[in-house]
């Protein structure tokens, strides 16, 4: 009985290029364009430059801003004068206050602004959760914790400093974190719901010991910097931020193809290629790194890792590759204004910045869940 | 590619999924996986893409054991479909495409003309030339389907896994997705719930239950009223319809099941 089965080999011209034997493709191969151009989002190119450009004069226009007017001329001899440039050398207490307050304060904002910014669109990727933030999975809270044990109770204050108390606090905090979702499903809710309890926890034992421990001039300075506050900045600082920062944005761009290959869950990209566990642990290292960093020298800061990868998504796309350099970019920017805003917005009041990120973040984070329809 | 299996079980959690599974898939055919809901379809699948390592046993490409190779080394010969396999993002259909690429990309260098030409020849194979840049979640189900498999295409792969790729998909693009793998020539071992399609595309089929492999061979070998009735618990038969396609017949639930 004659049995016919589909017809074979139909579109076989289509497939010389996707065979294996055809991987190194023969000759001068004539490129077809890609089929995407940049169609509807802006030249990288373009944005690039424009957002470098928008960066050198945010930190500039910032250091401007403060209690005592400074202008850029003088900003200029400041710099000029560090450099052994041959300008007029500017009064002392003037020259201090851009050198020694206000430039490292603004660098820093611009460092831990990128470093916060990519470790949001880094732990959405990993966790598949558009939600998914340092601040909000609770691992700032775990920083903050290991910076307070080190500063009030001293532990470790020799050993570890408050930079690595802050890097325990955080691998604890995300330990925790996997640990309560390592049973079912990694719906957002759930994990945002969890990485709140674990920040709860967190703040709920910062609160003791400042309480069983701290006296009122010390609980007062700790609880303004836990909100985040730039106020504490020095070269030092300065420096480790930005170390952390170069190596954790170095880190994740060489994992950028793994990032994209998460879209699709753990077994898809195990498929492309990508050594899921061993990706995803380096990735968390270095977020919880980056975090702790960020917590030591500022106070935790939320939403940043929020707000500013989605918005970055919307201008360049959401290909890691390209997503994460202007992550890092628009990210430090942000921080850079939210920051002079903190100073000048209730002169000569200074506002903690993580008040202004989170009246930014609040209503970012409603709108993505009403997005998702989980509210 | 000649994928071969040897004594293969697999369990979890102290449950034998998978139990002493023995296959031969020989190069270029279009092998079809069925066997009921919870016979281990997807966990075979699972160890032959090298996803899981089997309990015992061993999984080979062309004669070389798979044990201890990264996950790279597999992804060069083995392209992976999993089940309705979904993501809450924006990327277009070209970036899920050219995630296929990902086995051959250095860490640190962009898409090259090769991945380019790669990347649009997969998508012209899977008619979605003009969906390029749509994002992935304005995508129907079947389009979402064919991205995947032009994806599974751009790796350049010698073997084809799919796991159930024609759930939630209209007829019309179950049989498109059918035809498409069957022009392959690469191997392909496609797990399949709807005995007609498998009938009908696949060069052979294997027939699992409760983890065991019970029967290799031509659709109308395996599909014989017996098991059927013992595997399916339906009263059913296969047949040449009019056009000389096989096709099942199905007259209802078998009277003594095997429940």
């Amino acid at each position: 009985m004659p049995v016919s089965r589909a017809p074979a080999g139909s579109g076989r011209d289509l497939l010389g290029v996707l065979h294996p034997s055809a991987r190194a493709l023969p000759g001068p191969q004539p490129v077809t364009p890609p089929p995407v151009a940049t169609g509807g989002r802006l030249s990288r190119t373009a944005l690039g430059l424009l957002g470098t450009a928008a960066l050198l004069l945010s930190v500039a226009a910032s250091v401007r801003i403060g209690s005592a007017d400074v202008g850029y001329g003088e900003l200029g001899r400041a710099l000029g004068g560090r450099l052994g440039l041959a300008v007029e050398p500017l009064p002392p207490l003037l020259d201090s206050l851009i050198w020694d307050l206000r430039l490292p304060r603004v660098l820093l904002a611009a460092l831990v602004g990128a470093a916060l910014a990519v470790c949001g669109a880094v732990l959405q990727a990993v966790t598949r959760n558009a939600l998914a933030e340092p601040y909000l999975l609770g691992v700032s809270s775990g920083a903050s914790t290991g910076a307070v044990v080190v500063v009030v109770l001293g532990i470790g204050a020799g050993s570890l400093g408050v930079t690595g108390g802050a890097f325990t606090g955080a691998l604890l905090s995300f330990g925790l974190l996997l640990i309560l979702l390592r049973r079912g499903g990694l719906d957002s809710l759930r994990i945002v719901l969890t990485g709140v309890i674990v920040g709860e926890f967190f703040a709920a034992v910062t609160a003791l010991i400042l309480m069983a421990s701290g006296d009122a001039d010390t609980t007062r300075a700790i609880t303004h910097w836990l909100l985040g506050s730039m106020a504490s900045a020095r070269w030092d600082v300065v420096v480790i931020g930005a170390v952390t920062t170069v190596v954790g944005l170095a880190v994740t761009w060489a994992c950028a193809g793994a990032l994209d290959g998460f879209a699709f869950g753990a077994d898809t990209a195990a498929s492309l290629g990508v050594g899921v566990r061993a990706t995803r642990a380096t990735l968390l290292v270095v977020t919880a790194l980056m975090t702790s960093v960020a917590v030591a020298s500022v106070g935790a800061i939320g939403f940043v890792g929020l707000i500013v990868p989605h918005g970055v998504r919307f201008l360049v796309g959401p290909t890691h590759r390209v997503l994460l350099p202007f992550t890092a970019l628009a990210g430090a920017v942000f921080l850079v204004w939210a920051d002079a805003l903190a100073r000048i917005a209730f002169t000569p009041r200074e506002v903690p910045v993580g008040v202004f990120t989170a009246l930014l973040g609040v209503p970012l984070f409603l709108l993505i869940l009403r997005k998702r329809g989980e509210l | 590619m000649r994928i071969t299996v040897e004594n293969l079980s697999w369990s979890a959690r102290g449950t034998t999924v998978v139990r002493d599974v023995h296959a031969e898939i020989l190069p270029g055919e279009t092998v079809g996986l069925i066997g009921p809901n919870g016979s281990g379809k997807s966990s075979l699948l699972r160890c032959v893409a090298g996803l899981r390592a089997p309990t015992t046993g061993t999984v080979r490409y062309d004669g070389e054991d798979i044990r201890g190779w990264d996950a790279r080394r597999v992804a060069r010969r083995i392209a992976f479909v999993e089940q309705s396999a979904d993501a809450d993002s924006d990327l277009r259909v070209a970036d899920v495409v050219a995630l296929g690429r990902t086995p051959f990309r250095g860490r640190w260098r962009g898409p090259d003309a090769t991945d380019r030409a790669v990347v649009d020849a997969a998508l012209r194979h899977a008619g979605l030339t003009a969906l390029a840049t749509r994002t992935w979640r304005s995508l129907s189900g079947g389009e979402r389907q064919r991205a995947h498999l032009a994806r599974a295409l751009a790796q350049q792969p010698w073997g084809i896994l799919l796991d159930e790729p024609t759930n939630h998909l209209d007829i019309k693009h179950q049989l498109a997705l059918m035809e498409l793998l069957a022009a392959t020539d690469q191997t392909v071992l496609v797990s399949l719930h709807d005995l007609s399609l498998a009938a009908r595309y696949c060069d052979r089929l294997l027939l699992m239950c409760d983890g065991t492999l019970v029967a290799t061979g031509a659709p109308e070998d395996v599909l014989t009223p017996g098991r059927l009735r013992d595997v399916f618990g339906i009263d059913a038969a296969l047949a040449p319809d009019p056009a000389g396609h096989l096709a099942l017949t199905c007259r209802g639930v078998a009277a003594a099941g095997p429940d």
